[in-house]
């Protein structure tokens, strides 16, 4: 009777999470081996595809376009720290009792929820060389000329910063602020009693105990960053100019769904994978150093 | 006491101009697409049009099929919500509160699933669904959000494993209540908040998806919204007709600013919890 229970019951189990399982062979398994395949195809999905080796690995690592995309996509993360930094601030300003919270929050988490697409062209418009709100700011209230955001290679990848920060704190922000909530008291009693200032308190106990968050948001943070396609294919048209604005995942959406080179797209993206890969492990192996458990 | 009060102004005073930074691109935007086109270029730029005109919103809904990219984002929202979720639902309660052979070999390999990279399976996919000829409808969109999602599945296990006590299940079980009975009647109403919060988020992230539908929908006619407005910025942004573009960004971003006031609540909770327990 027992044993015939369980038996169903494990049959209902089995269904159960079978969905998740089947779509992960369907839609992750089966199409990560096809694309290792792929890599060493030359294919337009037009003509047949030809076994070409190691050749897409090889021309990759001699495309001087693929190594801007990677420099871009790793010198965008500079955002990631300033952004940490921003939102912490915030939310420590934030935690205290003050009026009109709930209504500050919910504006700097709007632009979290905006759709990047709308994001990406309301910011063009307000980087506009000569009639954006900014470079008009800048004269108007400084006399100072600003600069070509969007069209001066120099500036895309600051630019890119600037919309990543004003479009990402929000969130982070929320992220801080439960954390702090979530920090006993009696730890700053004790400090107290101790004799700590506030400077202290901050750096030696808010910090430290905020580790599981700032580990939480760098992974996160790196890991969009590899991924980052739709501002660039808004504001950097072609890449920007020279190729500033680029990332790696723009660079494997040209080559595969422009030029149709599937083969060597799919090499590209395999790179990229195991970059994520990388970066992804060394951040846990070093978390063990630095993030707080309790 | 003292100290506290000018800390607290301080306070009030920073996060008021913060704000005012964040909002600052909103209101432009909304009083750019309320212009007309020969006004935006006026120096110094001025906040409030003159004269307003909302001859930019009828043009705009007049060049693009824009309500059909409304249904369009709404069809693959739906059914993946509704679907997806219940799916997700399913498997994070199995996990959850049952044990079985190969349990965590199963959950741990597809928590591995999140280190994929979308870049790694999107041109395979392609090349898969279009021998099954679905390139240019919705159902590359849809049909693998129907299998569940790993993110919301080990989000509601953290939250059954924290609300639903086993004692409960044991239980029901004694009384003699079947296994999809358990999960129906016991599980799903104490999920509901947490439903609620993952339903919210994945709401935005479908509706704000851009790549995939880029990749898939060619026709005016069946793209998702975001896929729409990305093709007028293009063909406006030559003739620097900014009212227009304002016009069509202030259209795509609605939806998503309504839901969001609505459920504010839901967002910002589950995004701190999974942020925690993440």
């Amino acid at each position: 009777m027992r044993s015939g229970y369980r038996k169903k019951e494990l049959a209902w189990i089995y269904l159960f999470v079978s969905p998740p399982v089947l779509g992960f062979l369907i839609f992750g398994l089966t199409p990560m081996l096809f694309s290792i395949w792929m890599s060493f195809h030359k294919w337009d999905m037009l003509s047949q595809p030809t076994w070409v080796g190691l050749a897409n690995y090889r021309d990759l690592l001699q495309d001087e376009r693929a190594y801007k995309a990677i420099f871009n996509t790793i010198y965008l993360m500079i955002g990631i720290p300033i952004g940490m930094f921003l939102s912490l601030v915030l939310a420590v300003l934030m935690n205290r009792k003050i009026p009109g919270i709930t209504a500050f929050r919910t504006i700097y988490y709007l632009p979290v929820i905006s759709p990047i697409i709308a994001v990406s062209i309301l910011w063009q418009w307000i980087l506009n060389f000569d009639y954006g709100l900014i470079n008009n700011f800048l004269w108007y209230t400084f006399g100072i000329p600003g600069p070509n955001w969007l069209g001066d290679p120099d500036w895309v990848k600051p630019s890119l910063i600037l919309i990543g920060l004003w479009s990402g704190i929000g969130g982070t922000m929320v992220l801080y602020l439960a954390g702090l909530q979530s920090i006993s008291s009696t730890y700053y009693e004790a400090a107290e009693i101790d004799g700590a200032g506030r400077w202290h308190k901050f750096a030696k106990i808010t910090v430290p105990l905020l580790s599981p968050i700032h580990f939480y948001v760098i992974v996160m943070g790196i890991i969009g960053a590899f991924q980052s396609f739709s501002q660039i294919y808004v504001l950097a048209g072609d890449g920007g100019p020279e190729y500033s604005g680029a990332t790696i995942v723009f660079y494997i959406f040209q080559h595969a769904f422009k030029y149709f080179r599937m083969g060597y797209a799919s090499a590209a993206a395999w790179v990229l994978g195991i970059i994520i890969f990388i970066a992804t492990l060394i951040q846990f192996k070093l978390s063990d150093k630095w993030v707080y458990q309790e | 006491m003292k100290y506290k009060k000018i800390a607290d102004f301080w306070a009030f005073i920073i996060l008021l101009s913060g704000s005012a930074f964040m909002m600052a691109p909103f209101v432009w935007t909304l009083s750019t697409s309320l212009k007309d086109r020969r006004n935006i270029f006026e120096l110094p730029p001025k906040w409030i049009p003159d004269p307003v005109t909302f001859s930019n919103y009828v043009n705009v809904w007049k060049a693009a099929p824009l309500l059909n990219g409304f249904l369009n984002s709404a069809t693959i929202a739906a059914f993946v919500l509704v679907i997806g979720i219940l799916v997700s639902a399913m498997s994070a309660f199995a996990f959850g509160k049952f044990d079985f052979p190969f349990k965590n070999a199963l959950f741990l390999g597809l928590l591995g699933t999140m280190m994929i990279p979308y870049s790694v399976v999107m041109i395979p996919q392609f090349v898969g669904f279009s021998r099954l000829g679905w390139v240019d409808t919705l159902l590359p969109l849809i049909v693998p959000g129907l299998f569940g999602n790993i993110v919301v599945i080990f989000f509601l296990r953290q939250f059954l494993s924290s609300s639903l006590p086993n004692e409960l299940v044991e239980a029901a079980k004694i009384d003699g209540c079947s296994f999809p009975r358990i999960f129906w009647t016991i599980a799903m109403p104490i999920m509901q908040p947490a439903l609620a919060a993952q339903a919210a988020l994945s709401f935005m992230g479908i509706w704000n998806d851009f790549l995939g539908p880029l990749i898939y929908l060619h026709t005016p006619e069946r793209q998702t919204i975001q896929v729409l407005i990305a093709s007028m910025q293009s063909m406006y942004v030559s003739s620097s007709n900014y009212p227009m573009i304002m016009a069509a960004a202030v259209i795509s971003m609605m939806p998503v600013i309504i839901v969001f006031i609505f459920c504010q609540r839901y967002f910002i909770e589950s995004l701190a919890i999974s942020g925690i327990k993440g």
